[in-house]
């Protein structure tokens, strides 16, 4: 574990040289070298060095992934008796398959949750909990949502914990259940609503298959292939400033490229999104809290 | 009267007076009053940038593919809106015009207000053969000018595609970026040199 998040850091810095975010350029000096084709039609399954990099890395690691760290540390939250009103989860928050229950809990989500009536994906649930439950107050957790260098939530290592839970085991969002359909069926409209200064949606990037912004590849969200893709390896441990995120703050990073204000922390629109890319992957086996570049 | 409200009114007033094909799905309603909710305002994005203007209607509410007869009314409305430049030159400096597609800053809630915007172009398009980390999202750039030439009306097409991508092609996934104030016309000038000056690599 120790050598595992050495090799992470030592990936962290290699990348740190490289931004990450799409508007600007992910790879400049691994990828100048490569002679540029024609005009004819991009090659889009081309991997850059960069890529190739990663993806020899990500094997490497996946004995001791860094967000296993997280995973433990959200065990420890959800067994402990904590909070204002001294209980654990694990003897108060129903994931949606009983009091206490997580095995295989996080791909059956989002689902509805009649306590609080409303369809919820797994963070929102466990945020649901903490207030709830162990009675610590919104606004605490609210402040700082998203992990930093050196700081990590604890609804972060908490959905680590109850992600991995569900390793192996296949997504089964409850589509049949008519209040989770409504929500799937308000996200599809999400994803379509074009606004903002650049009259971008979620479909401008995502909409097609084999798109990339630079040379990031883009699932497509609306296909049980891209949407598998899209909500693979979250909670994810991202070797760009060595930090755990969630899909929470992947969707927020999106709307921010996307030009839009910031969804709040889990609003009905994120259960929304996810609801709908989440049902679009139903049937693809899950493979656990993942990393990211 | 100012352009954009114009477009707005001529859309809303198509969008009232088209039948179902129109109007907002029960879903879309739902998910509209629900992002009004859940925005909030962070550095330069302002939480009423979820809210869309005439344009981002009709194609949000026809799958980007509105009646042609709309179609048309709108591009020409934004057409009208286009400014070429007073003094009729179309091309600046292919140089400065590669470091403006290669910047993709700009709106976004983390983009510190107030400084010049790039153009993004490399996010989308593939232009010169130097750069490799291109995107995919629009078609390839490359030998634009080789393959179009450079005649006076190819000018005046690329300056105004720039301007207002939505001027020819009503629901285009790319932005309006002399419309909305994103681009100067410096900056645009530079960027037709770009893609159709011969001494510009994208034409070697
Ligand atoms: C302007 C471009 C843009 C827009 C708009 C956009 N995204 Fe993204 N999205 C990206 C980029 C770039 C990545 C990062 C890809 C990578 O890291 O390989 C990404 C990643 C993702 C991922 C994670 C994919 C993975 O492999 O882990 C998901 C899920 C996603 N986006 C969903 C959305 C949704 C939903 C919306 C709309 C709310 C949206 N995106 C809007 C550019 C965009
Ligand atoms: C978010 C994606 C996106 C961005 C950013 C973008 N474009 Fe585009 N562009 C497209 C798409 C999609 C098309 C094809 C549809 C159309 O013609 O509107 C296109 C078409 C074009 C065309 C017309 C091509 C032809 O064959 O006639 C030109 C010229 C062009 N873009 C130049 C630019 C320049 C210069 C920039 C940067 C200032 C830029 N684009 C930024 C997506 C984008």
């Amino acid at each position: 574990m120790r050598q595992a998040l050495i090799a992470a850091t030592a990936f962290a810095l290699a990348l740190a040289t490289q931004p990450v975010v799409a508007q600007n350029k992910p790879a400049p000096a691994a990828t100048a070298k490569k002679a540029a084709k024609p005009a004819a039609a991009a090659p889009v399954e081309e991997k850059d060095a960069a890529t190739v990099e990663f993806e020899k890395f990500r094997t490497m690691m996946e004995e001791s992934n860094p967000a296993e760290l997280f995973e433990a540390q959200g065990e420890d939250f959800w067994k402990s008796i904590r909070g204002p009103k001294q209980v654990s989860l694990a003897t108060s928050c129903d994931l949606g398959l009983g009091v206490g229950i997580v095995k295989g809990a996080y791909v059956q989500m989002p689902r509805y949750f009649a306590d609080a009536g409303k369809v919820m994906d797994a963070e929102r649930r466990i945020v649901w909990c903490m207030i709830e439950k162990q009675g610590f107050k919104e606004a605490d957790i609210m402040k700082q949502p998203f992990a930093s260098g050196s700081y990590t939530p604890e609804p972060t290592s908490l959905v680590t914990y109850v992600a991995a839970n569900s390793k192996d085991m296949k997504f089964a969002v409850p589509l049949k259940d008519p209040r989770v359909k409504e929500v799937y069926e308000i996200g599809r409209e999400v994803t379509n609503h074009r606004a903002g200064p650049y009259d971008f949606s979620c479909n401008t990037c995502h909409g097609a298959d084999g798109k990339r912004i630079r040379m990031q590849n883009l699932p497509n969200i609306a296909t049980p292939k891209g949407a598998t893709t899209a909500v693979m390896g979250w909670p994810g441990y991202r070797m760009t400033g060595g930090v755990m995120l969630t899909q929470q703050w992947r969707m927020g990073d999106c709307f921010r490229q996307q030009r839009f204000p910031q969804p709040k922390y889990v609003s009905d629109t994120i259960t929304s999104l996810l609801t709908y890319m989440t049902a679009n992957a139903n049937g693809a086996t899950y493979k656990g809290p993942g990393i990211k570049r | 009267m100012n352009a954009t409200i114009r477009i707005s009114i001529l859309a809303a007033a198509m969008i009232a007076a088209a039948p179902a094909a129109l109007a907002d799905s029960d879903h879309r309603a739902k998910a509209l009053a629900m992002m009004k909710q859940d925005f909030v305002t962070k550095g330069q994005a302002t939480a009423d940038r979820v809210s869309e203007d005439g344009l981002q209607a009709i194609c949000n509410r026809t799958g980007n593919k509105p009646p042609e007869k709309i179609a048309q009314r709108l591009e020409a409305d934004q057409m009208a809106a286009v400014k070429y430049p007073a003094d009729g030159k179309l091309m600046g400096d292919w140089k400065a015009g590669e470091k403006i597609a290669q910047s993709g800053r700009g709106f976004t809630w983390s983009d510190e207000p107030g400084l010049p915007v790039g153009g993004n172009c490399y996010n989308c398009h593939q232009i010169a053969p130097k750069e490799t980390s291109f995107g995919t999202v629009g078609p390839s750039l490359f030998h634009f000018g080789k393959l179009r030439g450079n005649t006076a009306d190819m000018q005046k097409y690329v300056y105004g595609k720039i301007y207002n991508a939505k001027s020819f092609s009503l629901c285009s996934e790319m932005p309006r970026f002399g419309h909305i104030g994103a681009l100067k016309e410096a900056q645009i000038k530079h960027l037709v040199a770009l893609l159709l000056d011969p001494e510009s690599p994208v034409n070697k």
